[in-house]
């Protein structure tokens, strides 16, 4: 928590303006009992109708005072912590962008983005309330302790006596409490697992007229939730009271000892009326500053979280000294190429070795898991290698800067990924100034032209988040478009088409030829359909080539490319 | 189907467990409710099962917030007599002397008094802690039934975000609202009345004076709430923006870096960045000077009181106790007109989240079934559609007049480009959606006239998008059928080729599945389904033959078990593959979602149809051209 604080430093000028105005304000606030107690002990007893009016004005000042600083800390305040919000905000925002995938594997991109969003904010909460509320607390309390010893020492004792029964008393039901808290929130999460399953779940839950059987799940998470939130709020119930118990029974002390020594003349009742005043607000300054224990821990927790990510170092950075890659039209090398993910006790890719040239497609195919994915991760960089090499036109990956290696490449992944924006931004995404007749060529080719002039704006209809307004095979196109318009050197497409249906499949592949000239075209499939018609097909089982060559020859050596295929398709059409 | 995970947009002042203090209901910012008395009258009639408890909340909150403001007043009488010891001690009056007896006895009623209103304050809270978690139970249990009676029409035109953010979040709300909120607005209304008469019972002057800082703090309370509102919910709008943009970025980092545009998507953060950063400092600024503000009203009143009291004390008009007691009542004064501000918005919220609750719960459900099952007129398995007539959309037919009759074990394949043809046909055979004509027979029975559960169980599902919940392996093909024993159950997995890999997971037929069951593959999840229709022995079956994501060697043992599975059973599958198109009894062709054309594979060629067009463009490469003709 306290590590993620150093992004308040550029505010210190107005942190220490803050700590001094709420001082002041503080100050005010608890100045005001002890003029009270002058008007009690100078102007009543003496009947000094001038002295009351007098010290009055001063008390209004003083109010108005306090005011002025209350309002000019809770501007800083906000500034400040909002401020420091967006620091931190962009501080991580920024490191994650320089992520490489396997920070992505670590940590799931779901947490990525709570520790993003939700960690920040709560963070940033912490610090609100930490600067509008609890530094006053303190400042109140000891400001409080040394007015109360002022106008009488001895009495003080009572408050002095007092704190630490606030703290046990806090202490022991929080104890209780807290660990509660913790088993309530599992439970909520449990409740809206199982009504989150049963509404994915709806129409297998209804096939199987199970309905009964998942109302008796849920009810029995109901319960369980409500036994335990029961529980908590019973035990948080006498909280309250105890405390308001508490701070009256001092009123009831301090009343009764302040009286014993009033009457032996060692303090006047002005003096007396103030100090019950010292108490309440130094009481209520305690309860402030409980309350920090009740976030800080759940803002801790999301500081550690934080504090996490930013702490992570992308595995892959650019070399010191970048090296152009020879004029070679995208050439992609293997050299004997192992590649195993962190922790992985197989490697997933091992001693891989081919070349992909330009104005020629070379296939991959294999089954889940035989590392075709991960294959062709390689050659963007999105991961390194353990041994052998990467080479495009001729030289490592790794020797090349990741800006200049990735425009090379127009990557079509396996799950089509839009973003929001128009049909148009989400083309352009793959050439920020990409021609209107470019856009359009792309998305003639990829086949997506039909639909998009179906579509109300044509190239301007909007594209909901996540492409969520758009089919499986639409996004893919889009996604396919996006990487045409870019006419790079490498096009990767990482089993893009099986989202498609057959024709669309087909007929895109027909119009792709004339397009990728003298590109290198790598395609991951699973369908034989798809790669039959490459110049070189590398067949992987489980990380390793199991046989590289045209669909005729692989036919004829290589028993795992036939299985594949018979699998396929019924055997008398093969042909 | 993998769970959607939604995400609670948690307020700016997410309301924990302890509530947001006095504060709490500014930050929060939501739609008005549009029938505030009816959905608060609906609201209470919750509270009716437990109307003696809440009667005894009420009456607690009042006894502890009376005997609570009380104090002050008393405690003025001790003061009023010490001051009256001293003053004669002062004056050198014979005899004087502190009064130690009386201001003993006062010291002892407050002691008394605190007690109770500590015991009554505990007890109130004790007792609204059963009463408001029953009744969120009772919602709960309500909204989730409610559920499970709903047409799958409903589901199908909401995201699982907005059901579930009813279910969850609205309830949520209301939860807190009955926990804190309820009593706090009883506890600050009693508080307001109460220490307005008993300043009155002291003094009228004095009270006017203390009033006058009334309309003062109703005013400053109410402009603030307005407009914190204000700028909260432009705060939120741009949190909404911001952390939409994370999301997006997040989900597609690897396309962004593929096309090297992080430093576009970096800018745009930092413009998204500012921009709430711009409305949430004004929005902390405004909700953060409320307490100061209403505090310094505070001490304006306490300023009034000190002074006017002051005057009247050495007028001896007023005794100084009276003073010190409305000092203290000056204090109290301002707290609750903050909480009755910040209790207002959020008791709209509330009402309006218990409105969304409501709303669902008002859904009209599936159409009431048949009670008695008529005697079966045809053989299991026989399917029949006369003149079946059906549209999601009252503008677009999608099936119009379509005629079909399936014998037992025949196999219907159904065949089209990607699209929502299969899922029609599941909607209507299940009587997920009701027709709007025709009718659908099932073993000669009409589907209206059978009860929901008995239609549903004469099919089997195995479908692509496998649907596992959170437990474990057993349990998940167990749902097949309830009884079923340990034995059928592996006998179930034996045969849908799912035995082999279960027993190479840790803790064999018990291994927990997790959140998203990612820790077994998409082929072996469809093996389980697969055992799951075994066991469920339906006489009906729809099949979604693999296609991809699914590695060769699991498709092999997919096939093989839903070859078996197929025995005899009257089959409806979406097909991919050649061979099983060729042998079905009848081809479904669909297209958008419409059945375009019906019959065998050779009527459907010689027809030169769609049909023909897609078997030429799909299934024949250049390899296979020479066999076709």
């Amino acid at each position: 928590m306290i590590k993620i604080l150093r992004f308040l430093r550029p505010y210190r000028l107005q942190i220490s303006a803050v700590l001094v105005l709420i001082f002041l304000q503080s100050m005010a606030n608890l100045y005001l009992p002890n003029l009270m107690a002058d008007i009690v002990d100078n102007g009543i007893v003496k009947h000094d109708t001038n002295y009351i009016l007098r010290v009055g004005g001063l008390m209004l000042v003083i109010t108005v005072a306090g005011t002025i600083a209350a309002i000019a800390s809770s501007y800083m305040a906000s500034r400040t912590a909002i401020g420091f919000g967006r620091i931190l905000r962009g501080q991580i925002f920024a490191h994650v962008q320089g992520f490489s995938l396997h920070e992505f594997d670590s940590v799931s991109t779901a947490s990525m983005i709570t520790r993003t969003t939700n960690d920040t904010t709560q963070v940033q909460q912490v610090v609100i309330i930490m600067l509008q509320m609890m530094i006053s607390a303190p400042m109140m309390a000891i400001g409080g302790i040394i007015l109360a010893v002022n106008q009488d020492a001895t009495l003080s004792w009572t408050l002095v006596a007092i704190v630490p029964i606030v703290a046990i008393v806090f202490f022991l039901i929080m104890r209780r409490a807290i660990p509660l808290f913790q088993v309530m929130q599992k439970k909520i999460d449990r409740l809206n697992l199982v009504l989150d399953e049963s509404l994915t779940g709806v129409r297998v839950i209804r096939a199987f007229d199970r309905s009964n059987y998942e109302s008796q799940r849920f009810d029995v998470a109901n319960l369980d939730l409500t036994d335990t939130a029961v529980t908590v709020n019973r035990i948080v119930a006498a909280l309250w009271p105890t405390m308001m118990l508490i701070l009256n029974l001092t009123t009831i002390a301090i009343f009764w000892f302040g009286s014993i020594r009033i009457s032996n003349g060692q303090m006047q009742v002005g003096a007396l009326i103030a100090f019950i005043q010292y108490a309440t607000q130094i009481l209520f300054a305690l309860l402030m500053v409980s309350m920090m224990f009740v976030i800080l821990p759940r803002a801790a927790a999301s500081a550690d979280r934080i504090n996490e990510v930013l702490a992570m170092q992308p595995e892959i950075k650019d070399p010191e000294q970048a090296q152009s890659p020879k004029d070679m039209h995208g050439t992609v090398e293997f050299r004997e190429v192992t590649f195993r993910y962190p922790g992985a006790e197989e490697p997933a890719l091992a001693g891989i070795s081919f070349t992909a040239s330009p104005g020629k497609v070379t296939a991959i195919i294999g089954g889940t898991g035989s590392g075709k994915s991960t294959l062709i991760s390689l050659i963007p960089r999105f991961y390194d290698v353990q041994s052998g090499n990467v080479l495009v036109d001729g030289v490592d990956v790794r020797h090349i800067a990741q800006h200049d290696l990735r425009a090379k490449i127009g990557f079509v992944p396996q799950r089509a990924v839009l973003f929001t924006g128009t049909v148009n931004e989400n083309i352009r995404f793959g050439k920020a100034d990409a021609s209107d007749e470019e856009v359009r060529h792309a998305a003639e080719v990829a086949q997506a032209m039909e639909f998009i002039a179906e579509m109300p704006d044509g190239f301007d209809s909007i594209i909901a988040q996540g492409g969520n307004n758009v089919s499986g095979g639409q996004k893919q196109r889009l996604s396919i478009a996006r990487a045409l318009v870019r006419r790079p050197e490498i096009y990767v497409f990482d089993d893009s088409f099986s989202a498609l249906d057959f024709k669309t499949d087909a007929q895109l592949r027909a119009a792709l030829m004339p397009e990728i000239g003298d590109s290198t075209v790598l395609i991951v499939a699973q369908r034989v359909s798809t790669v039959m018609d490459a110049d070189q097909i590398i067949v992987l089982d489980e990380g390793k080539t199991v046989g590289i060559g045209t669909h005729h020859t692989l036919m004829q050596t290589c028993e795992a490319y036939r299985e594949i295929v018979s699998s396929q398709l019924a055997a008398e059409e093969i042909a | 189907m993998q769970p959607q995970r939604t995400q609670r947009p948690g307020g700016p002042m997410g309301r924990g467990p302890m509530g947001g203090g006095p504060m709490g209901g500014f930050g929060m910012v939501g739609a008005k409710p549009k029938n505030f008395r009816g959905t608060l009258t609906r609201l209470l009639q919750y509270f009716r099962p437990q109307a003696l408890a809440l009667s005894f909340v009420v009456l607690a909150a009042i006894l502890s917030t009376v005997f609570n403001i009380i104090g002050p007043k008393i405690l003025g009488f001790a003061t009023t007599r010490l001051f009256q010891g001293v003053v004669q001690i002062y004056m050198h009056v014979p005899g004087a002397h502190v009064d130690f007896t009386y201001i003993g006895n006062i010291m002892l009623i407050l002691l008394g008094l605190y007690l109770i209103s500590a015991i009554f304050g505990y007890l109130q809270q004790y007792v609204m802690a059963g009463v408001a978690q029953r009744t969120v139970y009772l919602m709960r249990k309500q909204v989730d039934e409610k559920l499970a009676r709903l047409p799958l029409k409903f589901y199908d035109s909401r995201t699982h975000g907005e059901i579930l953010s009813r279910a969850v979040n609205d309830m949520d709300n209301i939860s807190n609202t009955l926990q804190q909120s309820l009593t706090q607005l009883i506890t600050s209304v009693v508080t307001i009345i109460g220490v307005i008469v008993l300043m009155l019972t002291i003094s009228p002057i004095l009270s006017l004076v203390v009033l006058i800082t009334l309309p003062l703090s109703v005013v400053v309370a109410a402009q603030v709430a307005k407009r914190s509102q204000k700028y909260f919910a432009g705060q939120q709008r741009a949190l909404g923006e911001l952390n939409g943009h994370v999301e997006e970025m997040y989900t597609g980092h690897k396309i962004v870096k593929a096309f090297g545009r992080e430093e576009e998507s970096i800018a745009r953060f930092k413009e998204l960045n500012d921009k709430y950063y711009d409305s949430g400092w004004r929005a902390q600024f405004i909700s953060g000077i409320i307490f100061p503000m209403m505090n310094s009203i505070g001490n304006l009143g306490y300023v009034f009181v000190a002074v006017v009291g002051g005057v009247m004390v050495a007028n001896g008009s007023l005794a100084l106790g009276d003073v010190q007691a409305f000092i203290q009542y000056a204090r109290q004064f301002s707290m609750p007109i903050t909480q009755l501000a910040s209790i207002t918005n959020t008791i709209q919220l509330t009402i309006a989240s218990a409105e969304r609750v409501f709303e669902l719960l008002d859904e009209p459900e599936e159409i009431l079934e048949m009670p008695a099952m008529p005697a079966l007129v045809a053989p299991r398995g026989t399917v029949q559609f006369e003149h079946v007539s059906f549209r999601y959309k009252d503008d677009t037919p999608l099936i119009e007049d379509m005629n079909m009759e399936v014998h037992p074990g025949q196999t219907i394949a159904i065949v089209g480009p990607t699209g929502a043809g299969k899922t029609t046909l599941v909607n209507l055979l299940m009587r997920f959606y009701e027709l709007n004509s025709g009718k659908i027979l099932i073993d000669g029975v009409d589907i209206k006239e059978m009860p929901r559960g008995e239609l549903r169980r004469k099919f089997g599902m195995v479908l692509q998008d496998t649907w596992l919940f959170h437990g474990s392996i057993r349990d998940n093909i167990a749902y097949g059928r309830e009884d079923a024993s340990e034995a059928e159950i592996m006998q179930a997995a034996k045969a849908a080729y799912a035995d082999h890999f279960i027993r190479t997971m840790p803790e064999n037929y018990k291994t927990e599945l997790n959140e998203e069951a990612s820790n077994i593959s998409q082929g072996q999840k469809q093996l389980l389904t697969i055992a799951r229709a075994i066991l469920a022995n339906p006489e009906i079956l729809i099949l979604d033959e693999a296609t991809s994501s699914v590695d060769t060697r699991t498709e092999v043992l997919i096939q093989k078990a839903m070859t078996e599975l197929m025995q005899g059973r009257t089959t409806f599958v979406i097909a991919h593959r050649l061979s099983t198109i060729r042998d079905a009894d009848t081809i479904l062709v669909m297209n958008h979602g419409s059945i375009i054309e019906q019959g065998t594979h050779e009527e459907l060629l010689a027809k030169h149809g769609f049909y023909a067009e897609l078997y030429n463009s799909q299934f024949t490469g250049r390899v296979l051209e020479e066999e076709l003709v």
